[in-house]
């Protein structure tokens, strides 16, 4: 039973992997630890519920990882993604650190894989986890519970009293009821405000409303928020995110991997006005999965229509929901909701505009389109064959960018430049210091397992000497 | 609506549910590193009634891709492969059955099993009391033939016998039904690379071993206690199967009849087996009270814990015979003992013990479309 008149050395704000990362490390340092996790019990983990993989550096092979994947190269692809929008002090610290975490990991009862189908690409660089981050949650959930961490589900941390750079106070809602948390120092690891409909309509307005959510529905950013509020120096740009796009099917919150849809590059891609709007086939897929989610949440109503036919059915992983399929053009469209002259149309302008080439998947081949607006510059093949099939994509936001600046010491610092007393944060609260755009297969957990080790490290440190 | 269409609409609802299940997993994935069942399961987009036969039959129940999947409920996908699966193989149990009438015997399986025992255990005590006299029942019987002077060798083997003949063929023909699904040739049965593969994995128990550190048996912690309980069942089963095959052996061959003695082959044999079983049995027994109701199928639970409960009782009974047996406690001992053989020998194509068989084959065809699979592989 959870002690509430106990004054407790630090106050872990999140259930996911920075989390339980710093609790972890907190507690083996000898701190007294309550965690504090805004989901019910079957929720818990936040967004590491949905995730796959951690990216880790190593010189030489692994338990599950190949060749080696040394720092160099590490931050060229993080420079890549983020077009320089990082912190190189910070990015280099996480690459190195990246080393010792897939150990620490495993030893806390954690378990890998060997990466298998469809994601070869990744054996090198990315560590799989068995069954997914669940499986990492619940692991890192037993060795906390055991090693004696406090553990309060349904509670929601509504205020930290922020005085001159030092919390004073933690108020929070346990399973309904209001309570305060006495504690020496805090470690926020509460994750983004992607589950805030209302935030995000700040910046996107009601389209926000048509936006599906990929994680948890938790990621409230209420710590954020207040933290913001009385004065903490924020990061990263608040009105972006990374989005992908996901079957527009999928419910509004949670509905993780199994709803996105890797057909576009074969298919062409329609909006509400049954028009085309953008090159289906401008690069690998790996390289332009993550920029779908805007285009689409660009177009009207949020909503695109890939269409293939018969010939590119098989070349995509299968889809959660089933394709809408027709034997013609016009009765797809009808299905889909989409004017049958209109994308008619359409798919006749595209089918006269493709040039012939020797279609691979595996390049980027020269099946192409030519005078047509905008083009499909690859894997262009005519749309012809029935049965025709498409998919309603909506934009699905996996995380936000805004974030708490931090330290090196994951020290939470205020608009002033001077860092808090005894206020800490890790993962994606403030992943927006290391990774300010873009994606990076793998990288949150990184920057989660390194700043929740840092976070707890400094916290126990701050309590206990 | 007949009892016919009553089961034909629950076995098309058990396998839309395994379908739904297995169309979300396929677009997930996550779990490929679990068991056999995903990468078997990646090699179609499809699914027909066959293919999840086969993918029900495939899984060990080791629970580990429920307590680690975000789409579990309460998630609204709801997935809960363990169950799904665990209730459609019951239902494959029933449709492979031979002869196909005895399907009926899976639908109170734990109730019906329990009674076979108990009437077998009960006929033979009522025989030897009435046939025996009770001068020589209750009498210290010892020296060799001590078992045959309460039970004539005649009747034994001849129960014995016609008991075991007939469950052998009933499997066979089980498996014949369970092989004749996959709609793959015989010959494949003897590849002998598919074929050793098989053999390892089911000897070993390679899927109750996830990667190195076991399974969810009882909560989403890892252990390897049901691996681990099942090999003391299984292996405790096969050495007192040994043993009495050197009993036979030394009786019909030697003409050396039983009782033998501690440090004679078959005693050896069956006091390490029954042990092995006594302990494998009670505890997956205490696993299946314990583990975390979520992810099993509750309903199935009466047939696991007959045939458990009956594999238990027939080393319990075995090894207080052997403790017993110069008392004047034996014969009845020996009658309430090879009560519950015969009927352990008669239920064993229409328990639980199908699973093995069932498993096996499944092992077998994952096995021969991993080799397939490489095969295309390197022809392209």
């Amino acid at each position: 039973m959870v002690d509430l008149t106990r004054l407790y050395d630090v106050l872990v704000i999140g259930g996911g992997n920075a989390a339980l990362c710093a609790a972890i490390t907190a507690r083996e340092a000898g701190a007294s630890v309550l965690l504090v996790e805004s989901a019910p019990k079957p929720f818990r983990g936040g967004n590491t519920r949905h995730t796959r993989n951690l990216r880790a550096m190593h010189e030489k092979p692994t338990s599950v990882l190949t060749e080696s994947y040394l720092e160099d190269e590490y931050w060229d692809d993080l420079l890549r993604v983020t077009g320089g929008q990082t912190n190189e002090e910070l990015a280099r610290l996480t690459i190195r650190e990246t080393q010792a975490s897939l150990p620490w990991l495993e030893a806390r009862g954690v378990m890998f894989q060997p990466s298998l189908t469809g994601t070869l690409n990744l054996s090198r660089t990315n560590a799989f986890f068995l069954g997914g981050g669940k499986q990492l949650v619940n692991s890192l959930f037993n060795t906390a519970q055991r090693l004696g961490v406090e553990v309060l589900y349904d509670t929601e941390v509504t205020e930290l009293v922020l005085d001159d750079g030092f919390v004073r106070d933690v108020k929070i809602v346990s399973r309904g009821f209001p309570a305060s948390v006495r504690t020496k120092a805090v470690v926020a690891s509460s994750g983004g405000f992607q589950g805030n409909i209302e935030w995000l309509k700040q910046y996107w307005g009601e389209a926000a409303d048509n936006f599906l959510i990929r994680g948890t529905p938790y990621a409230q950013g209420k710590v954020l928020r207040n933290l913001l509020d009385q004065g903490a120096h924020a990061i990263g740009d608040p009105t972006q995110f990374h989005c992908v796009g996901i079957d527009a099917r999928a419910p509004k919150f949670d509905g993780g991997i199994a709803t996105r849809l890797d057909c576009i590059p074969f298919s062409i891609v329609l909006n509400q006005k049954g028009e085309r709007f953008y090159d289906e086939g401008e690069d690998v897929w790996p390289k332009r999965y993550a920029i779908w989610g805007r285009l689409i949440a660009q177009q009207p109503g949020q909503i695109g229509f890939p269409i293939v036919d018969s010939k590119a059915e098989k070349l995509f992983m299968p889809s959660v929901f089933p394709a809408y399929r027709a034997n013609t053009i016009a009765e797809l469209a009808t299905q889909m909701g989409l004017d049958p002259a209109a994308t008619e149309k359409t798919v006749a302008e595209y089918n006269a505009s493709v040039r012939a080439g020797t279609f691979d998947t595996t390049k980027l081949d020269d099946c192409h389109t030519e005078g047509l607006s905008p083009p499909k510059s690859h894997w262009a093949r005519t749309i012809d064959e029935p049965p025709f099939i498409g998919y309603p994509l909506r934009p699905g936001i996996t995380f936000t960018y805004l974030g708490l600046k931090v330290d090196e010491k994951a020290r939470v610092l205020m608009s002033d430049g001077k860092p808090t007393a005894n206020l800490f944060a890790s993962g994606e609260i403030m992943s927006g210091n290391i990774l300010g755009k873009g994606y990076l297969a793998g990288f949150g957990m990184s920057i989660g397992t390194v700043f929740g080790r840092i976070s707890g490290r400094e916290a126990a440190k701050r309590v206990l000497n | 609506m007949s009892l016919i269409d009553v089961i034909d609409l629950q076995s098309a609802q058990l396998h839309d549910e395994a379908r739904r299940a297995m169309e979300v997993c396929n677009a997930c994935r996550y779990c490929e590193g679990f068991c056999a069942v995903f990468p078997a399961m990646e090699l179609r987009r499809d699914f027909t009634n066959g293919d999840l036969d086969y993918l029900a039959n495939l899984c060990h129940n080791c629970q580990g891709c429920f307590h680690s999947c975000q789409y579990a409920p309460p998630h609204p996908f709801g997935i809960n492969v363990p169950k799904a699966l665990a209730e459609l193989r019951y239902q494959t149990y029933r449709d492979y059955a031979w002869p196909p009438s005895m399907a009926r015997v899976f639908d109170r399986n734990g109730t019906l099993v329990c009674l076979l025992a108990a009437l077998s255990v009960a006929v033979l005590v009522t025989c030897i009391v009435l046939l025996r006299d009770p001068g020589i029942l209750f009498q210290p019987q010892t020296g060799p033939g001590a078992f045959y002077r309460i039970m004539p060798w005649g009747l034994l083997s001849a129960l014995a016998g016609a008991s075991f003949v007939y469950s052998l063929v009933a499997l066979g023909m089980g498996f014949r039904n369970f092989w004749r699904a996959s709609e793959r040739p015989t010959s494949d049965l003897t590849r002998p690379r598919p074929l050793m593969q098989a053999l390892h994995d089911v000897f070993t128990l390679k899927y109750l071993g996830g990667n190195g550190r076991g399974c969810n048996d009882l909560s989403d912690n890892f252990t390897m206690l049901r691996r681990r309980l099942h090999h003391a069942m299984f292996y405790g089963f096969l050495l007192c199967f040994a043993s009495t095959s050197v009993a036979t052996l030394y009786d019909h061959f030697w003409n050396w009849p039983a009782p033998y003695p501690l440090l004679s082959a078959p005693v050896l044999l069956g006091l390490v087996g029954g042990l092995g079983l006594i302990v494998g049995c009670s505890g997956l027994i205490w696993v299946k009270v314990q583990t975390d109701p979520a992810p099993s199928a509750r309903a199935l639970l009466g047939a696991d814990y007959a045939l458990l409960t009956l594999l238990l009782l027939s080393s319990v009974t075995g090894l207080v015979l052997l403790t017993l047996r110069e008392t004047s406690a034996m014969g009845l001992l020996l009658a309430v003992h090879f009560g519950f053989i015969l009927a352990l020998f008669l239920a064993l194509p229409y328990s639980k013990f199908v699973h093995g068989i069932y498993r096996s084959g499944a092992l077998l065809r994952y096995a021969l479309e991993r080799e397939d699979e490489h095969a295309s592989h390197a022809s392209n």
